[in-house]
């Protein structure tokens, strides 16, 4: 692979892995968060200051990032997930915002909205690349467990959830430190892909485009994740003469989805080869019927 | 200095209560917070700039045109999108998926079509002051005081005193109850974003005069929706105090503290005030809310 495609490829991973958490909250259990932006960046900074300052190994900064990143969504979900749909919202909303004007004001530490320079590049091809297939097939093993089907009775119906006895609280927060994981370490990973750092690349903006990817891709499917994620990471990348008109195109894309197919591309199915050669078999079945018939 | 901050404080409010009041009444209609509200009073400003500008019009027509264009817009956003998303049963949820994409696109398009720069309206009333004793207050300050504190009154009158009013209460009250007296319930949804537009737009003038207009500038909704939530989503009035609240306490941290605290203090008694009264101040019913 070219310098030029194994960067895309880095950047694919690191968004999937933060779209994976988005999607396991917001697709499993129907709660939104314009928050995780500041997740990533908690993970992002903890990282970068370990590496730089305190020449903490790379790994074990990330890793840092990433629990630091999961103890704060704790702290937040074990507040705020009593509250319901909007209201939620709204307070990861203030709560991304809280973190991005926080480190904008404590400039010692994070070098402030100047941004924080002089991160070694170590993000590679390798890391990258096990870091997707481990964060992958851990949502995979916990949406297919008995908490990921807690999950979507909680998605399908709460009260009803409710009622059969799940733990809705818990399972909730459960999904919420998840994905709040997943930021932080995607962040811990992005911070040493592009060396630098600034409040402000983990914005409103940001949270935003992270929950447009995952509806983009479908609510409730994984695979559909990372297919949301190639269409809006790739896109701009191939039509470059239409980077202008990305953010606009994408916000048209999610009002036609949500209007026209709310399930998004992959809504609620898993991608699987098997599905597809059924499908074409029973295809070639029904051509092959109207033959006869017309013969 | 602290009453000049409070007038300010509450000069600031005003503007976001045009702007709270749409969201609290869309709110109290169908039950989903729209965020491509302040994209709304954004678009009403860009309107009336351009007019001015380019087409050189009227100062105070093409006030008045960039506030009727926003409320067009606000009825267009409901028409193209929210309609066809409650036709079809979808979760309130999603329309709240659709006013995040329609924001993009507003904020986006904005940034395509006007550029990314700051613009400035041309000078229209001269930068004087008026002395009242020790207090000194911008003109413009005392304009866009007076014009949300007429337009929230009539605002309140229309919708406690009149009959249209009545007929919103009715519709926010059970929609499908009201649709079963035989109340054409989208037209009164579609009255009510017109309402709601206009007062956006309003406010998207009024700001883009006092301080300049770019494309997300639009932003500002957060603050009107954080103050509609203060004041407890769904309620009219709760959300004029709200915004007012808002109003004072950004002006006095930003006056006192330090104005990169300001949105820390802000969203800081967001969280706050969910935490202690999910309801907000004047929230209306609790159940299924929080």
């Amino acid at each position: 692979m070219s310098g030029y495609w194994q960067e895309i490829f880095v950047l694919v991973g690191i968004n999937f892995i933060v779209v994976l958490g988005v999607s396991i909250l917001t697709g499993f259990t129907k709660l939104f968060s314009f928050g995780n932006a500041g997740f990533m960046s908690i993970g992002a900074y903890t990282s970068a200051i370990l590496t730089t300052r305190f020449n903490v190994p790379f790994l074990l900064a990330v890793l840092a990032g990433a629990i630091l990143a999961g103890l704060v969504g704790y702290g937040l979900g074990s507040l705020t997930l009593g509250l319901k749909g909007d209201y939620f919202l709204i307070t990861t909303l203030g709560f991304g915002e809280c973190v991005r004007v926080l480190f904008e004001y404590i400039q010692p530490v994070t070098g402030g909205a100047g941004g924080l320079s002089g991160i070694t590049h170590y993000t590679d091809f390798t890391i990258v690349a096990i870091s997707v297939v481990v964060a992958f097939i851990f949502a995979w093993t916990l949406i297919h467990s008995k908490y990921g089907r807690n999950l979507t009775a909680i998605r399908e119906q709460e009260v009803a959830a409710d009622a059969v006895g799940i733990n809705t609280f818990k399972n909730k927060l459960l999904a919420f430190v998840v994905s709040a994981v997943y930021a932080g370490w995607a962040g811990g990973l992005y911070a040493h892909h592009l060396t630098y750092l600034e409040p402000k690349i983990f914005n409103l903006a940001k949270s935003a485009e992270l929950t447009i990817t995952t509806v983009i891709g479908g609510l409730g499917s994984l695979t559909g994740s990372f297919l949301g994620t190639c269409v809006v990471t790739l896109l701009p990348e191939v039509f470059r003469d239409l980077s202008t008109y990305r953010m606009l195109l994408y916000g048209i894309a999610v009002v036609v989805i949500i209007t026209v197919k709310p399930s998004g591309l992959y809504g609620y199915k898993e991608f699987s080869i098997t599905k597809i050669i059924r499908w074409f078999k029973n295809l070639s079945k029904r051509t092959s019927g109207t033959v006869e018939k017309g013969a | 200095m602290f009453l000049q901050q409070l007038i300010n404080g509450i000069s600031v409010g005003g503007i976001y209560a045009l702007i709270a009041t749409g969201y609290a009444l869309i709110y109290s209609l169908l039950g989903f917070s729209n965020w491509a509200h302040g994209e709304v009073a954004m678009f009403g400003a860009y309107i009336a700039l351009t007019l001015v500008t380019r087409l050189s019009s009227p100062f105070l027509g093409a006030l008045a045109f960039g506030i009727l264009a926003a409320g067009v817009a606000s009825v267009l956003n409901e028409k193209i999108a929210y309609k066809h998303i409650r036709d079809k049963g979808s979760p309130t949820m999603f329309l709240m998926i659709a006013a995040m994409g329609i924001s993009t696109t507003y904020q986006n398009g904005a940034m395509v079509v006007f550029g990314p720069k700051f613009q400035m309206f041309p000078s229209m009333f001269d930068v004087t002051t008026i002395q009242l004793g020790s207090v000194s207050i911008g003109i413009l300050d005392v304009i866009s005081l007076i014009t949300s504190a007429i337009a929230l009154i009539l605002l309140e009158l229309l919708v406690n005193k009149s009959k249209v009013g009545l007929g919103i209460r009715t519709v926010a009250s059970n929609s499908y109850t009201a649709s079963l007296m035989g109340i054409n319930i989208n037209r009164y949804f579609s009255l009510v974003f017109l309402i709601a537009g206009l007062l956006a737009g309003s406010a998207g003038v009024l700001l883009g005069l006092k301080y300049s207009v770019y494309p997300t500038m639009g932003n500002v909704g957060l603050k009107a929706f954080i103050a509609s939530v203060l004041g407890g989503l769904g309620s009219v009035r709760g959300a004029i105090i709200g915004a007012i609240i808002i109003g004072v306490l950004e002006t006095f941290v930003s006056g006192y503290l330090n104005s990169g605290l300001r949105d820390l203090f802000t969203f800081g008694l967001l969280i706050l005030i969910l935490l202690i009264k999910p309801s907000g101040l004047m929230g209306v019913d609790v159940e299924d809310k929080a």
